[in-house]
This record gives C-alpha cells, sequence and structure tokens, in this order.
C-alpha cells in the first residue's frame, strides 16, 4: 500500500537525520578533545588572561564543574545524552548553561535566515523568468547578473549596500537592530548572492527544458510563450535548486553571522565571534549542532518538497 | 601533414577564445599572481612605512587605495597581503580536492559499502558549514595560518566530494568504459585511461572555482576578527581594520574588498570559460 | 434526387475536390543557410499527404513552418500558403495561437518526451480545449475522458488521472494523439508519429490517423520510413536537401517513381526480397539482373558461441524480482549472421550482453568456441575477449571522446592476436582497417565528433574488426541510421562477412532488416524465444502468433 510505504520511508528518514545529529554531536565532542594542552589550564589561562601553570589544587575545581576528571565514556555519553534533554553544556567563559548563552539570540538569526532563502528564491526565479532565453541581450544580461552575485562575499555586498544605502542616501538606518527596516539590508545581503547561485543552476535547467519537445508541444496547441514557462518549464527547472535549498540554509547561517557583525544586528553572530575570541568552546560547539539540527530539518523538508514538485522522485 | 604522421592521441586541444570575456580576469589574475610572488615590481612604497602626516587619505594618483589610519599606503599593502592570501587559498583548495578526489572516487568506484560509508560521511560533514566548521577549529586551536587553511580545506571538501562522486558515477556508465571491457582492458587499466582522465576533465572548474571561494571564506574569518594577527596585510585583515572607518574613509574597506572580489570573480569565471571550452570539444 | 440535395452534393463535391493547404514556393532559411528551398503541395480533406525524406532533407522544418513553430531565427517566404482561405504568411504570434490546436493540430515523435511527465493525462489532452476557451472545467475534464476513449485507450477515467510515465507506450502515444485532435482541427501534421515505436505499436497509431481521415481530416505525415507512409499516404512528397524530388500520388510514387533518388530510397530498403544482394546498386545497374553475394559456405558442425538456458532476474531497488531473459539457448555457427528480433523490452540486449560476457547469467551458461565462457573468472577471459567483437546502435557514446579515430583503432589493435610491434606498423595496420570500411587515412587524425553518423559506424566496425574476431554482436548497429545510410553500411557487413567469413549475432527491432541480413532467426517476447528457424522459415510459415501478429503489422511496401 502507498501510503504504508510512505510512512515507512519517512520514518526511516527521520531516524537517519537524528542519526546523523549524534555523529554531529560527537564530531563536536572528540573536537573539543583537541584543545591544546590540558583543557582546565586553557580555561582558567583565558579567564585570567595570561597563560601560566596551574597547581592541581586551582585546577581541580574546573576538572569538577566541566567533568573533566571523569572517564571519557562517561563525557561523551552524558554529552549525547544532554543533547536531547535541552543541554548544550556549560559555557568555559560565562559559567552558564549554553543554552542560556544562545538563547534569546538565536530568533533573530533564523528569522533573518528564513527570510533571506524565500528573498532568494523570488529573486531568482523571477530574474531567470524574464531574462532566461528572451533573446541574446537579455538572456546575457541575466546569466552575467548571475556569475557576478553569486561569487560575492555577503561581507562585501553588506558593506557596499550599507555604505551606499544606509550612509550615504540614508534610506535605511545604519544600525537598525531588528526593525522590519533594518532587517532590508541585512537580507539583501544575505539573499543576493543566493540568487545569484540559484539562479545560475535554475537558468541551465530551464535552458535544457525548454528544448524539450514537450514545450513545443504546448506550443502546438497555441499556448502564450508566458503560459509555457509559467506551466510546463518552471516545474520541471526547480529541481536542482530545491536540492541546493537543503546546503543554502546551512550556508545562510554562516552568512548571517558575517551579516549580522556588519550590521551591527543582534543575534548568534556576536554571540558566536566572542565565543570564538574567547575560547569558549562549549559555545561555539552548541551553536555549531543547534544550525546542523536546522540543516537536517531543511534537508527533510527538501525531500518533501521533491516529492510535490516531481511525483516520479517520490519513489526514490 | 601527413596522415601516416604520428596522428596525436588526443582530439585537438581546446582553444580559449580571446575575448574580452577572457582577457580581462585572465590578466587581472596574472596581475595578483605577480603580486604575490614579486611584490616590489608593482609598487615602491613598503607595506610597514608609517607616515603620521599622511594618513586617512582618500585615493589619489600617488596614493592609488588610499592610505590607512597609520598613513600607510593601502595599495602597497593590498600588492603584499596577496601572497599570504593566495597562499591560504591555495593551500586551502589543495587539502581540499585532495580529500575530495580521494573520497569521491573510492565511493563512485567501489560501490556498495564503501560508498553508502562514505555517502553517510559526507552528510554528516554538510551539517558543517565551513565558516562554522573553521570557527570551531580556532575556537579549540587559536588563530593562525594552518587552522586556517585546515579549517577551510576540510570545511569546503564535501562540497566538492559530492561534485567528484557524481562525474565519476556518470563517467562509470558511459558506452566508451563498456567497449573498452569488450575490447579486454583490465578494470584497472580502463580506469587509468578512461576514467578518470574524462571524469577530472569537467572538474578544472570546480578547481578554478574552489580557490577562489578558498580567498574568500579566508578573508571572511579575518573580517570577524579571526583571521591572522595584525598588521599583517592579507586582505582580510585589511577588511577588519577598515571596518572602523566605514561611515569615514570608505576606501580602506571597499577596495581590499574590491580586490577580492575581483579575484573571486575572475577566478571562476576563467573556470567557467575553461569548463565550457572542455565541454564543448568533447561534445 | 431533389434540386437542393444536387446543389449541396455538387457543392460537397467541389469542396472535397478544392485544396484545403496550397501551398507555393515555400521557402525557409537560417540566417543566409536556405533550408527549404521552394516548395510547392496541396493537401485535401480526407486524403493524406505523405512527406518522405532523410535527415537534412527539411521536412520536418517544412512541417512546423505550417504552424509557425520553425524554430527561433527562421525566416518564411511563400508565394502561397493558404490554409481554407487562411492566409498563414500574414500570421502574427497571436493570430498563430488561434491557428495552433484549433485549425491545425500537431503530433510529435515518442509521447515519452512531448507530454508533460509533470501532468495529469487528462490535463495535457484538455490543455488545447482550455487555451481556446472551450467549454467550463468540468465540460473539459469530460471531454478528456471522451478523447481517450475515443482513441481506443481503455479504462479513460483512470488513465486521465495517471501522468504519462505510469501508461504503456501505445497508449501513451494514443493519449498525445488524443490532446492533438481535441478541437477536432482540420488538418494534422504528424511529425514521425511512429518512429521509436514498436512495430504493434506502430500499426494501432496508423490505424488511428486513418480513421481521422476517414472522418474527413487532412493528415500530412512526415517520416524517414518509407513502408509508414505507404500505409496511410494517398499523396507522396519525397524530399532532399530542402527540394522536391518527386510529388504524385502514393501507388506512382511508390511503385513507378521516375526519379532515381526516389528508386534508390527505395531499392535500400531491407527486406525478405532484398536477401543476398547489394542494397546499393549503382544507378546504372537499375532494371539488369542484380549479383548475389559470393558467399563462402555456414560451417555447420563449429558453433562458434553457444547459449544454454541463459536466465537472468534483476532485482529492483523495490525488491521486485523481474526475469529479463528467461531460458533462452541459440547456436551462433561459423560464417552465419544469426538475428534475433524482438520489442522492446523482449530481452534481446540482454541476452546479448550475456553472449558478450559482460553481464553474468543468473542461471545456464555461455560457450565459445565450445568452451567455457561465461563461467570464466574474467582475468582469464580477458585474453579471449579478441575473439568476439561488438557494434553499438550509437557508436559515438563507445568512443572515448578525448581519441581520435587512429588511436581508436590503433588501441583495438593491440589487444588482438598479433599486436603491432612499432607505431609505425599500427598505423599502416589501421589505415588498412579503415580502408576495407569504405574509409581513408584521411580520417586517422579525425575526431569522431565530427563525422557523420555513417563514418561514425564504420570506425566502429573498423575497432571491431581490428582484434581479427571470429564473431561480433550487432546491437541495433543501423537503427539511428538514414535509410540509404543504413543500406551503405549493411553492405559493408555482408562484404566483410563474404570475405573474411566472421559470423554476427545481429539484434533488431526492424523485421525488414533482419530479414535482409539473416541466415536464422530467434523472435523473442517478454524474455522468451517464442519462435526459432531458418529466415524463409519464420517469415514465410510463422507457427507462433506473436510471430504472426508482428508479421501482420509490419507496414510494408507491396512489391508491384
Amino acid at each position: 500500500m502507498p501510503t504504508m510505504r510512505t510512512a515507512r520511508r519517512v520514518v526511516i528518514k527521520v531516524v537517519t537525520a537524528i542519526a546523523v545529529l549524534i555523529a554531529a554531536a560527537s564530531v563536536t565532542f572528540f573536537a573539543q578533545l583537541l584543545v591544546p594542552g590540558d583543557r582546565a589550564t586553557a580555561i582558567l589561562n583565558q579567564q585570567n588572561g595570561r597563560a601560566q601553570q596551574w597547581t592541581p589544587a586551582q585546577l581541580a575545581p574546573v576538572d569538577h564543574k566541566f567533568g573533566f576528571d571523569r572517564p571519557l565514556i562517561v563525557q561523551y555519553l552524558d554529552y549525547v545524552g544532554g543533547l536531547f534533554r535541552g543541554n548544550l553544556g556549560t559555557s568555559y567563559t560565562q559559567y552558564k548553561p549554553v543554552t542560556q548563552v544562545i538563547g534569546a539570540e538565536l530568533a533573530p538569526s533564523l528569522i533573518l535566515t528564513v527570510v533571506a532563502l524565500i528573498a532568494a528564491w523570488v529573486l531568482a526565479l523571477a530574474v531567470t523568468l524574464l531574462t532566461a532565453r528572451r533573446g541574446r541581450f537579455l538572456a546575457a544580461l541575466g546569466s552575467t547578473w548571475e556569475a557576478l552575485t553569486a561569487s560575492l562575499p555577503a561581507y562585501w555586498v553588506g558593506v557596499v549596500l550599507l555604505v551606499v544605502f544606509a550612509v550615504e542616501l540614508r534610506i535605511f538606518p545604519v544600525i537598525g537592530g531588528t526593525s522590519p527596516m533594518g532587517t532590508v539590508l541585512p537580507v539583501l545581503t544575505l539573499a543576493i548572492p543566493l540568487a545569484g547561485f540559484l539562479g545560475q543552476v535554475t537558468r541551465d535547467e530551464f535552458g535544457k527544458v525548454l528544448d524539450q519537445p514537450f514545450i513545443t508541444t504546448a506550443r502546438t496547441r497555441g499556448m502564450r510563450e508566458t503560459a509555457v514557462r509559467l506551466k510546463h518549464a518552471l516545474r520541471h527547472s526547480v529541481v536542482p535548486a530545491i536540492t541546493l535549498s537543503g546546503w543554502a540554509l546551512g550556508a545562510l547561517v554562516s552568512g548571517a553571522v558575517i551579516t549580522e557583525n556588519v550590521f551591527g544586528r543582534p543575534g548568534i553572530g556576536q554571540v558566536l565571534v566572542t565565543a570564538v575570541n574567547t575560547r569558549d568552546v562549549p559555545t561555539v560547539s552548541g551553536i555549531v549542532l543547534v544550525v546542523a539540527a536546522v540543516y537536517v530539518a531543511a534537508n527533510l523538508l527538501v525531500d518533501v518538497a521533491y516529492g510535490l514538485v516531481d511525483p516520479r522522485l517520490r519513489t526514490a | 601533414m601527413s596522415a601516416l604522421a604520428i596522428p596525436r592521441g588526443h582530439v585537438r586541444g581546446i582553444r580559449i577564445p580571446v575575448r574580452i570575456g577572457t582577457a580581462v580576469p585572465l590578466l587581472f589574475v596574472l596581475l595578483v599572481a605577480v603580486a604575490a610572488v614579486a611584490p616590489g615590481l608593482l609598487t615602491d612604497h613598503s607595506p610597514t612605512a608609517i607616515d603620521i602626516q599622511h594618513t586617512l587619505l582618500p585615493p589619489s594618483l600617488s596614493h592609488l587605495f588610499g592610505t590607512d589610519d597609520a598613513g600607510r599606503d593601502q595599495f602597497t599593502r593590498v600588492v603584499y597581503g596577496a601572497r599570504e592570501s593566495l597562499g591560504i587559498g591555495l593551500g586551502a583548495t589543495g587539502l581540499a580536492m585532495s580529500i575530495a578526489i580521494a573520497l569521491g572516487f573510492a565511493a563512485g568506484l567501489a560501490g556498495g559499502l564503501v560508498d553508502t560509508a562514505i555517502g553517510r560521511i559526507l552528510e554528516v560533514a554538510f551539517a558543517f558549514p565551513v565558516l562554522l566548521l573553521a570557527l570551531l577549529l580556532i575556537a579549540i586551536r587559536g588563530p593562525s595560518v594552518t587552522t586556517e587553511i585546515v579549517a577551510v580545506g576540510i570545511g569546503s571538501a564535501p562540497g566538492y566530494a559530492r561534485m567528484v562522486r557524481g562525474q565519476v558515477l556518470q563517467v562509470r556508465q558511459a558506452g566508451y568504459i563498456e567497449a573498452a571491457g569488450a575490447l579486454g582492458h583490465s578494470r584497472w587499466a580502463v580506469v587509468r585511461r578512461h576514467l578518470f582522465p574524462n571524469a577530472m576533465r569537467p572538474l578544472v572548474a570546480m578547481i578554478t572555482l574552489g580557490i577562489g571561494q578558498s580567498i574568500v571564506w579566508a578573508s571572511g574569518l579575518a573580517f570577524l576578527g579571526l583571521g591572522v594577527a595584525p598588521p599583517s596585510p592579507e586582505w582580510g585583515a585589511l577588511l577588519d581594520s577598515g571596518r572602523l572607518y566605514i561611515t569615514t574613509s570608505w576606501w580602506l574597506e571597499i577596495m581590499p574588498g574590491l580586490v577580492i572580489v575581483g579575484v573571486a570573480l575572475s577566478v571562476t569565471s576563467l573556470g567557467r570559460t575553461l569548463q565550457h571550452e572542455l565541454e564543448g570539444a568533447a561534445r | 434526387m431533389t434540386e437542393v440535395a444536387a446543389a449541396e452534393q455538387a457543392e460537397a463535391g467541389a469542396a472535397a475536390d478544392a485544396p484545403l493547404l496550397a501551398v507555393e514556393n515555400l521557402r525557409v532559411s537560417f540566417g543566409s543557410t536556405e533550408v527549404v528551398k521552394g516548395i510547392s503541395f496541396t493537401t485535401r480533406s480526407g486524403r493524406c499527404l505523405g512527406i518522405v525524406g532523410e535527415s537534412g532533407s527539411g521536412k520536418s522544418v517544412t512541417a512546423r513552418s505550417l504552424v509557425g513553430l520553425a524554430g527561433a531565427g527562421a525566416t518564411i517566404q511563400a508565394g502561397q500558403m493558404d490554409l481554407a482561405g487562411v492566409d498563414l504568411t500574414r500570421q502574427s504570434q497571436r493570430s498563430w495561437r488561434a491557428i495552433r490546436g484549433r485549425q491545425i493540430g500537431f503530433i510529435l515523435q515518442d509521447a515519452m518526451v512531448s507530454l508533460d511527465q509533470l501532468r495529469r493525462v487528462g490535463d495535457e489532452v484538455a490543455e488545447p480545449l482550455k487555451i481556446h476557451g472551450w467549454g467550463t472545467k468540468a465540460a473539459r475534464a469530460r471531454k478528456a475522458i471522451d478523447l481517450l476513449a475515443s482513441v481506443g485507450v481503455p479504462e479513460p477515467e483512470m488513465r486521465a488521472r495517471q501522468r504519462p510515465y505510469e501508461l504503456s507506450g501505445g497508449l501513451r502515444q494514443r493519449a498525445l494523439i488524443a490532446s492533438a485532435i481535441a478541437l477536432d482541427p482540420k488538418l494534422l501534421v504528424a511529425d514521425e508519429p511512429t518512429t521509436a515505436l514498436d512495430v504493434t505499436i506502430q500499426a494501432q497509431v496508423l490505424d488511428l490517423l486513418a480513421e481521422s481521415k476517414d472522418r474527413g481530416t487532412s493528415i500530412i505525415l512526415i517520416s524517414h520510413d518509407l513502408s509508414v507512409v505507404a500505409r496511410l499516404a494517398d499523396d507522396v512528397l519525397v524530399m532532399r536537401d530542402g527540394e522536391v524530388v518527386e510529388y504524385g500520388q502514393a501507388h506512382q510514387v511508390l511503385h513507378q517513381p521516375r526519379h532515381e533518388y526516389t528508386q534508390a530510397l527505395l531499392d535500400a530498403i531491407p527486406s525478405e526480397h532484398t536477401r543476398g544482394t547489394q542494397l546499393v546498386r549503382p544507378a546504372a545497374a537499375s532494371g539488369e539482373t542484380v549479383a548475389h553475394r559470393a558467399r563462402a559456405p555456414i560451417d555447420y558442425s563449429r558453433p562458434v558461441l553457444e547459449a544454454r538456458q541463459i536466465t537472468k532476474v534483476f532485482r529492483g531497488p523495490d525488491k521486485v524480482d523481474r526475469t529479463v531473459v528467461h531460458d533462452v539457448s541459440f547456436e551462433l555457427l561459423a560464417g552465419e549472421t544469426l538475428g534475433i528480433v524482438g520489442e522492446s523490452g523482449s530481452g534481446k540486449t540482454t541476452s546479448a550482453r550475456i553472449a558478450l560476457a559482460l553481464l553474468p547469467p543468473t542461471c545456464g551458461e555461455v560457450l565459445l568456441d565450445g568452451l567455457p565462457w561465461s563461467t570464466l573468472p574474467p582475468a582469464q577471459r580477458r585474453p579471449l575477449r579478441k575473439r568476439i567483437g561488438v557494434i553499438y546502435q550509437d557508436p559515438l557514446s563507445s568512443f572515448d571522446p578525448r581519441w581520435s579515430t587512429g588511436r581508436i583503432i590503433t588501441d583495438a589493435l593491440r589487444t588482438g592476436p598479433r599486436p603491432p610491434s612499432s607505431k609505425t606498423e599500427a598505423l599502416a595496420r589501421a589505415v588498412r582497417l579503415l580502408e576495407q570500411v569504405g574509409l581513408t587515412e584521411r580520417h586517422l587524425p579525425a575526431a569522431p565528433l565530427r563525422l557523420s553518423g555513417g563514418q561514425r559506424q564504420r570506425v566502429a566496425i573498423a575497432r571491431a574488426l581490428a582484434p581479427e574476431p571470429e564473431m561480433i554482436v550487432c546491437d541495433e548497429p543501423v537503427s539511428a541510421l538514414d535509410v540509404s545510410i543504413q543500406a551503405q553500411v549493411l553492405d559493408l557487413l555482408t562484404d566483410l562477412q563474404d570475405e573474411l567469413g566472421v559470423s554476427y549475432l545481429f539484434i533488431s527491432h526492424d523485421l525488414g532488416v533482419i530479414h535482409h541480413m539473416s541466415d536464422r532467426i530467434l523472435v523473442m517476447k517478454d524474455g522468451r524465444v517464442v519462435e526459432s528457424g531458418t529466415a524463409d522459415e519464420v517469415f514465410e510459415h510463422p507457427r507462433n502468433p506473436y510471430t504472426q501478429r508482428l508479421l501482420t503489422a509490419l507496414p510494408r511496401l507491396a512489391q508491384a
């Protein structure tokens, strides 16, 4: 029965997703062991702003607080187990649970990321539909634009937009916080390069699709060119871009970190940079894992999206 | 040409058309290469020469990119920074490609369990965006050139590994692979003479793209203040220090940024051109 | 008969005589290249015009010009292009859209790619109705089901809800036709509607078109296949290089052609009548008795290849076992051609790959020269591979895209029993091979990409011959070639067999080709051998009902 099979597939995918997260957590756990030297020493050095040798009596409470004095396997199981309870460990510098440190900062970043993804899709589709195979000039314009924007680093786009639209033209606030007006430029900063990337892929596919016989059939029925593109070609062209969207969400988060930095916008970007500067490994790991979870969830959604767009892919 | 002369084993080499579209990026990349190898050829100033009387000057003929807050000539700093930035970019790409080719070919050729295992590893690897992985490594090991190269290299490898694997799988199914087997060539001979060259051919663009991307990633890290320590003229570091003056002396931020973007664009565009030519020659 | 009725009948008679579509001096060019160089023809209601030509003849461009879809950059000029009073040369994009689908219906080749796989069949069939504002949504859905029923699709309600890839090839093609006739257009243009179809489905499609014709539709049928055209056309137009070579009524053009090109095309069709003769005859020789092949006698005592009860089972991703080849046995004797014929899915290609030991059989075994072949470990089998060569349907994909013709052949020479000892020797022998297949040393440095389809196949044959094999597996070697090129390649293969005594395992879906080439024949269906025997036995006295069906479905040119 199709529904039984679908249910089974969904369960398998969810289980796989959880396994991937556990594997990711394991990686971050073992990465923490790569801290040069002894972890307790590193923490104390960081706290006190100087590197020195510490006596065992001074190291012991630190060891105990973070559980370094327990066997490795116990630490590992504790760590992974803690994840399921929503415990991401304790910050080395703030001596608070990581979840508290990240806490409220997560929402603005996620909003920025999701809105940017949607904006990127809209932009990419618009440019492709309007310029793909519509005469040499338009087509060249469209693909050059995409090639340009796809290679632009987020910080550069952000800085340029900031300088041009906020400082010089004063349309948008320089420091906008989380207000809608203040969100526009950060969203564009993230969306434009991604739109270029998605657009390139969609355009290539679109071009190939327009040469297919079933497009000719639609034209022989007397269909308008725009309708042919929208009703027939589009659906066939978006599969590669959907594939990329799962990865894109992860990449957008990276971009968000930088963008928040450029625009002074609240979010995990600030937390992250501070944490890296102060070598607060658990916080950084925590953020990395949260992002991994978002990525895995996004991929599950992508799989569902596949089935909706192209039913032939459902049996995969 | 007598046809009985030794015929070239390979089809006529690809010709890269000399057009604006290829000439400009090529020139730019060459300039950067010269800057990396022999910076003295492009500028007379020293990258560390401080000149308190000429701080924060806008771009002019004597200072093409203006001067920074210590009076150092920005253009010179960019030129001298090329070596380090390019070095990081090439190093990271080299590492990423080595990993990607090894994993991609292993997965594509061996199939079965090996493919599944590598697939799973890649899935987990994908959950770590390049920048975040780099930040994690820097948090653990501290900022340094090696950390940057390793971080960007390992972080970008999974994406390329997937591309390589896809290519290998595609070429594996090609008719000429089976035909070579039907002629009696051994599996290893077929891989060596047909599969590897044909699978790698379209990936040239991937490599050039990788170099551009690696430079961008590395400078992004520096932009966050997590790159190599100042007063290194590495491009990202220039970006980081220039940030303070965005609203007043915008050239300190924009100019190095332009160079980075220029390199990334040129390298990517050259890669695409090369790709088109290779594909055109092959089919 | 009343006066009114008589007048009506006279008027109807006059209308039936008046051409529906009149084209005069049609010229189509792309930039500076002229692809259609001034052709003229007419069609009438209830009659079919067949336009025949090989690739590059301009027939497809002509067809598409009739609906204004010749392609980007096409310039269309005509003295007259008139459809029942509508001047087709003066149409804007907008007015074309009113004509397409409603006045003129268009059927493309291969419904698998000509229908949108992501949309439901019912929507695809009803689309012309929707575009031209016909009825309500519910009415259109009903009409779509009716249309599917009228073209013979069983359970049309269910089929309308499915997507094209869920239908079989025959049903798909019918659905494609249904969408073309949805608005009952006066003129139906069918561009190679039966190519890529199995013979039995081909016949069904042609029947459908004949029904349309009987209802009064005028049909233009484009095809490279003269026998298909013969089945349906009342008038025939033969095109070559954009020009009309011959134009007239079907029975005259096809049986008493005036032009030598038409005659050559007809002669080139392989069938039972051409067995043992050359397909390509020099112009001067037509009318004389044709020379028969001088063959070495077949050695009945020595089977080169023996397949014993081969079975191949594939396990799909859904864990379902599919038996693709079931208990197939055959023998290929030295010097003979064994033809394997079947429709798609019959298992003939899989059997060929098992014979080549490129695929291991699930059960059964293959012997080469009486010794184990399929059961050998690959390392021991490799040195024996020189005895058995292969040529494919698409030679280009079997060549490494980076290699020149010279390298392809010298590489094959090195795998033979007498590898060349020096580069000079290798080249010299490569040139000799090229000459044997009708090419010259000029072709040595050429990239296969730059060669024509026929030339590529010759290179493939040269490569197959290089290791001096005893037999060659020919997997649909001429299916992708034009009729005249096909004839040349088939002649080459028979010449080589006469000269070298090499055996062929010849696989094809084309009954005419099989009949022309084979000494003995195997008919396969659904993985089983349903009939075997000599060529005459199988074709003239088929015992199996499937074979009989195949033969009746085969559109044939009745020889005068």
